[in-house]
């Protein structure tokens, strides 16, 4: 039989303790999901392949903002304009040195993970509130960086980005592309789940949780900061080159602080320090507007439906929903989905004797 | 160099200056009470331009009467905001709080543009719009007006804070929470009339730059503007923000004016005290009147 998860905490090595699958059943659990993943562009239509895609880079991010809002305990609101500077730079990497679209999309990370760094310098001094306030100038500055930096954005035009391509086999239709973000997801998710297993990820949650006493643990506090902005960019610098390799134009319009919020919203949602809550979390706003909109369509077939501010309201309900969500879900569920998740395998765990 | 210009711009960001002052200050009686940093203040001065229109044009009754009535509305709203939405996060990390405030604040620009359309309203004219002569300059009369209600209300803060019972209440409770607590004074009260000040105050700058500019969701853009004006005067410091909206005001005109003069880069007017904001952050992190933190372990 399978070494079954003991009901408790009895590790009793570093070891253990540091383990990425606790058990050999989830281990196989993780390998059949990815499996499965593999397979469903054949089940999925178009419209569903698009939301997983959607899913796929948006996780990207989202990930990338917990390793800083969730570990490191650092809040930013300028997630989206880094998400759009690893778009434009990947594009733009791509139109003038003609280097492959698969090394563009790490390199163009690198080129955010720079730029985050820069703006992360603040975070050396500041923590809390006055780091909130000193990402949203980064987000504002950014953003109009890229309207005024026509030789990087195209400015008002835009910028085109061809499609991924690897051994002349272009990657431009859903389906295909679809491989593409399942791969660099796994990747980063793995890397992302495997970073909390070294030194670095846990001087990251040290920090978090008291800062002071990481430092007199002998964590260079300066260091850990910057890095944890610069890992976090790495992350949207990659979600956002893919996002703009999928779309195949880059518009400046569209990485506002609306995104910001929703990535924040996203980890809120999964939970912070959460690495799979980051994805639900990236989910669940994936597939929010759709359900909204199902029921505003559910709503227009009834008597309802001539009602002007009903059926034409649909942007406006899609965002009030995003804004309700995340408000009732600090509320009632403040650690997310990935506590409700975790308290639904507690449940079956221990099924007949639950207390 | 066009002096006149720069005069004109000078006069219009102290005008506009005041009124960052009086919502960093609504920010900072929040901030100062309760703990809690309001990314939704913007959004307050939304709902209070945009219930005085509609009582306004709904209605057709005297200005004065619509206003008061869009006091009263936004009392209600500020204690029933508090107590449904803020009272749960008491205890709760920064970081949740900072995210309620942000739910909100979308959550109510949306429900405003779904209401009320996404164009500018003018609001129905109430004074004379002729400009006066000061000093050479031509001067709206209305800015004078709102230079002059947003002084009185300045002066009002000062008196309250003083003076009145509550307003030392208040103050108490900012200094320590728990000794005010000892002494009697309700905590929860000060929160539900911190959040209430604060709510009725915005709405008034709300409604003030809806009867010169228009009521739109622009207005929400004041709730991000006040963030440089905070800063720079310390979060805890109410002459800090005042201080603080005035200097923004000036600089977003004088960067304008630069920027059209010699630069033309366009848009710094929007940008410039962001720059401001992170040279502040960096060389002095708690702004100019904030007090320091210092931490024990």
């Amino acid at each position: 039989m399978a070494k079954m998860h003991p009901c408790g905490d009895f590790r009793t090595s570093y070891r253990t303790d540091a383990t990425l699958f606790p058990t050999r059943i989830s281990l196989y659990f993780c390998i059949a999901s990815i499996i499965a993943a593999c397979f469903a562009p054949l089940f999925l239509d178009i419209y569903l392949l698009n939301l997983a895609i959607q899913i796929a880079y948006l996780g990207i991010a989202a990930l990338g903002l917990n390793i800083l809002v969730g570990f490191t305990g650092q809040i930013s609101l300028g997630h989206s304009a880094f998400f759009g500077f690893g778009a434009f730079a990947s594009a733009w990497i791509n139109n003038t040195t003609g280097i492959p679209v698969f090394l563009c999309i790490p390199l163009a990370g690198l080129f955010t993970t720079a730029v985050g760094m820069i703006f992360g310098i603040p975070a050396a001094r500041i923590k809390g509130l006055y780091l909130a306030i000193a990402t949203l100038a980064s987000q504002f500055i950014l953003q109009d960086f890229f309207n005024r930096a026509e030789w990087f954005t195209g400015g008002a035009s835009g910028a085109s980005a061809s499609p991924f391509s690897l051994f002349g086999f272009d990657f431009d239709t859903d389906e295909r592309f679809y491989f593409v973000a399942l791969a660099y997801f796994v990747i980063m998710y793995v890397l992302a789940a495997n970073l909390l297993r070294t030194r670095d990820g846990r001087a990251f949650v040290a920090v978090r949780d008291h800062y002071l006493s990481a430092e007199i643990m002998g964590i260079n506090l300066t260091k850990y900061r910057i890095l944890s902005f610069g890992v976090s960019s790495f992350y949207a610098g990659v979600g956002g080159a893919l996002f703009g390799h999928y779309l195949g134009f880059v518009s400046v319009e569209g990485f506002d602080i609306l995104l910001s919020i929703q990535f924040l919203g996203m980890i809120i949602i999964g939970g912070l320090g959460s690495v799979m809550g980051s994805v639900l979390g990236a989910a669940f706003l994936v597939l929010l507007p759709e359900i909204m909109e199902y029921l505003v369509g559910l709503v227009g077939s009834t008597s309802w439906g001539n009602i002007p501010a009903i059926t034409s309201g649909l942007a406006y309900f899609k965002e009030m929903a995003i804004g309700l969500a995340i408000v009732l879900f600090l509320i009632f569920e403040p650690d997310g989905l990935a506590h409700r998740w975790k308290q639904i395998k507690a449940y079956w765990k221990l099924y007949p004797f639950s207390y | 160099m066009n002096f006149e210009l720069l005069g004109q711009l000078i006069i219009n960001g102290l005008i506009i200056g005041t009124l960052y002052g009086v919502v960093a200050m609504c920010f900072v009686l929040i901030y100062k009470a309760s703990q809690i940093v309001n990314f939704a203040q913007g959004e307050f001065l939304l709902i209070g331009a945009w219930t005085c229109w509609w009582i306004l044009t709904q209605f057709q009754i005297p200005f004065f009467w619509g206003f008061l009535l869009t006091l009263g509305f936004m009392l209600i709203f500020g204690v029933v905001l508090q107590v449904l939405v803020l009272r749960p996060m008491i205890g709760e990390p920064i970081i949740s709080v900072i995210m309620v405030t942000i739910g909100l604040s979308i959550f109510f620009q949306a429900l405003m543009k779904w209401l009320f359309g996404v164009f500018v309203q003018p609001f129905p004219p109430i004074f004379a719009t002729e400009s006066i002569n000061v000093g050479g300059l031509n001067v709206q009369p209305i800015y004078l007006l709102s230079m002059a209600i947003s002084l009185v209300v300045m002066v009002g803060f000062a008196w309250f804070f003083k003076f009145s019972r509550i307003g030392l209440a208040m103050r108490a409770t900012a200094f320590d929470q728990q000794a005010a607590q000892s002494l009697g004074i309700s905590i929860k009260l000060v929160f539900a009339v911190s959040w209430a000040i604060s709510a009725m105050v915005s709405a008034l700058a709300g409604v003030t730059v809806g009867v010169v500019n228009g009521v739109s969701s622009e207005l929400s853009f004041f709730g991000i503007k006040v963030f440089p004006a905070v800063i720079l005067g310390g979060l805890d410091s109410i002459i800090g923000a005042v201080v603080g909206g005035l200097v923004i005001g000036v600089l977003e005109n004088v960067a304008e004016f630069v920027d059209g003069q010699w630069l033309h880069w366009g848009n710094l007017y929007t940008v410039a005290p962001f720059y401001v904001l992170i040279i502040i952050l960096m060389v002095k992190p708690y702004g100019f009147f904030g007090t320091k933190d210092i931490e024990r372990v």
